[in-house]
């Protein structure tokens, strides 16, 4: 009966090979246009005048000044995001109380208010006319237009990160392991360390990535409340329209080809967690 | 008799997290918020509205709101297709596509502004071909819909991405049985069961566009009432010293998004119970 053509069969649940393909297209043209086009014309304006010129204007003070700068911001405000994480976590998902749903509503509050409302209320409640701020400004201790009001802007934008990545691990791991350590004897602190740590500690990872490359390329915020002071409170972003600006595209562009960087380390690193802590990261996030 | 406002726990550490959580939570977000509200209520309601009903003002947030709609309904399309091709499918390049989706997330909206307004000036690579066909881009509203597309991208995909994994062929197959055709069993039996997580991100896409500055200011050429959007006003108003002004425009704006997105609630609700699906 070697005379029956050879039929492939396809299963009733599979698009046609043609639409498959088409939506294949579609999803392929559309991340080059919107998402590979942007990343490439970073780097292709930065070495517009050659590699030379491109890192000699990130040597430039002003350029340094903002490296500088952008790097303490994020070595302040993630650490206390994750401190806070961790907190706003091990509350939530190991005690039961009233208003919880609402607690966690609140910790989600940043993610829809506008960055510049952001910076708006922060210079509000800090700023040299207000009750507190104007207090501060007088003991010497200014917050807007210096580095604690970025601090506090940046803070704002990146608050639910580590939160948001903590809880529903937590919640998937129980509270089995750490009864059992109390029970065998071990101190609050200890348990912490050697039992919740250890468990939690991709999906805080996978937290603290997201929310350092928002850190570092917040601008919105940061625009607001530091002044854009040249070697004082000019972070990376915010020295990259400066220099825009001027027209001083290379050295605009260089700047933000290191942030773009950046954002490509970030998403390598987020994949490599992806695929080998899937089991360890929350539901939602898969390999 | 009422349930207790905190249960006994033998877990360690309430106070010291209460502590932390409370006071964190309290002086980065809760005090500057109440900060913007007291300054509103200071300058009171007819305050508010004299700032806020002026043409310049109303055509900027008309345009903030009606752009970012647009954006985030062109997203909701892009990112549930999306979603389905890198779930459903197996091609080379897939894993790259799939990290690409959160390359918003990652890339600081300045870069990304000052991106875009390279690729679509009219010297730029996209710009040129545009402007071939006589079309403009950067400086205009389009330019604005491209960047508020670019940064509301991932949300949509990442949230109904879990969604399509869970789906159970059986469910399609049974639908295959009973003779619908394959466009049938996407049209209704797929779609209600993604529009739940497809609405959930609309509704942080849309969020997200509303408030955007940084990606936006540098190609929309910020012209009074054609391409200047709510944020920039605030920034505007910020740079006079005028807090009264930005105060009340940011109370406006926030009110609209909250609004928003109790609407986006409600619908999500709604579409829950019709479709009986969790």
């Amino acid at each position: 009966m070697s005379d029956i053509p050879n039929i492939r069969f396809r299963p009733a649940t599979e698009e046609n090979p043609a639409t498959r393909w088409a939506l294949i297209g579609a999803a392929f043209l559309g991340l080059s246009v919107l998402v590979f086009a942007p990343l490439i014309a970073v780097f292709a304006e930065a070495l517009a005048d050659g590699v030379g010129a491109s890192l000699k204007s990130l040597a430039s003070p002003d350029a340094r000044d903002a490296i500088r700068l952008t790097l303490t911001i994020a070595a302040i405000s993630v650490p206390l995001n994750a401190a806070f994480g961790i907190a706003a976590a091990w509350l939530i998902t190991k005690f039961d109380f009233r208003g919880k749903a609402f607690l966690i509503t609140l910790i989600d509050l940043p993610f829809s208010v506008s960055p510049v409302v952001a910076g708006l209320c922060i210079v509000l409640m800090f700023g040299t006319n207000s009750l507190v701020g104007g207090w501060l400004v007088a003991q010497g201790y200014p917050i807007v237009f210096a580095m604690p009001g970025i601090i506090l802007a940046t803070m704002f934008v990146t608050f639910p990160f580590a939160a948001r990545e903590l809880i529903p691990v937590m919640i998937e791991q129980g509270r089995a392991e750490e009864e059992a350590a109390l029970t065998l004897g071990a101190s609050g602190w200890r348990t912490f360390w050697t039992v919740t740590l250890p468990n939690i500690r991709w999906a805080l990872l996978y937290g603290v990535l997201l929310c350092n490359a928002r850190a570092m390329g917040e601008f919105g915020a940061v625009a607001v409340v530091s002044g854009k002071i040249r070697g004082q409170t000019a972070t990376m972003p915010t020295t990259i329209e400066m220099l825009y600006q001027e027209y001083l595209s290379v050295a605009a562009f260089s700047l933000a080809a290191v942030l773009a960087l950046l954002a490509l380390v970030t998403l390598l690193l987020k994949t490599a967690l992806e695929i080998h802590h899937a089991d360890q990261l929350a539901a939602s996030h898969r390999a | 008799m009422g349930k207790p406002l905190i249960h006994r726990s033998p877990m360690p550490g309430l106070g010291l997290s209460m502590g932390v959580t409370l006071t964190m939570l309290s002086l980065v977000v809760l005090l500057p918020i109440g900060a913007l509200l007291l300054k509103g209520a200071h300058y009171g309601a007819a305050g508010i509205w004299e700032t806020v009903n002026r043409e310049r003002v109303w055509a900027a947030l008309f345009l903030s709101f009606r752009l970012s709609l647009f954006a985030a309904a062109f997203n909701l399309i892009f990112g549930v297709l999306l979603a389905w091709v890198l779930v459903r499918y197996r091609f080379p390049g897939r894993r790259i596509l799939d990290a690409a989706v959160d390359l918003p997330f990652a890339l600081p909206t300045a870069v990304a502004g000052i991106s875009l307004t390279a690729l679509y000036a009219p010297n730029g690579a996209f710009g040129q071909l545009a402007a071939e066909v006589g079309w403009k881009i950067a400086y205009t509203q389009w330019g604005i819909f491209i960047a508020l597309v670019f940064v509301g991208l991932p949300f949509v995909t990442r949230t109904v991405q879990p969604v399509i994994e869970e789906i159970e062929r059986e469910v399609e197959e049974a639908s295959a049985t009973l003779g619908a055709t394959r466009l049938h069993t996407l049209r209704h039996v797929i779609l209600p069961m993604l529009t739940p997580a497809a609405l959930t991100g609309f509704a942080l896409a849309l969020a997200r566009a509303v408030g955007e500055y940084g990606s936006v200011i540098f190609i929309a050429g910020n012209i009074p009432l054609v391409t200047e959007i709510a944020p920039l006003l605030i920034i505007i108003q910020l740079e006079e010293f005028n807090y009264d002004a930005a105060a009340a425009i940011g109370i406006a704006m926030l009110l609209i998004s909250f609004a928003m997105l109790l609407v986006i609630n409600l619908i999500q609700v709604w579409s829950r119970r019709r479709i009986g699906y969790v």
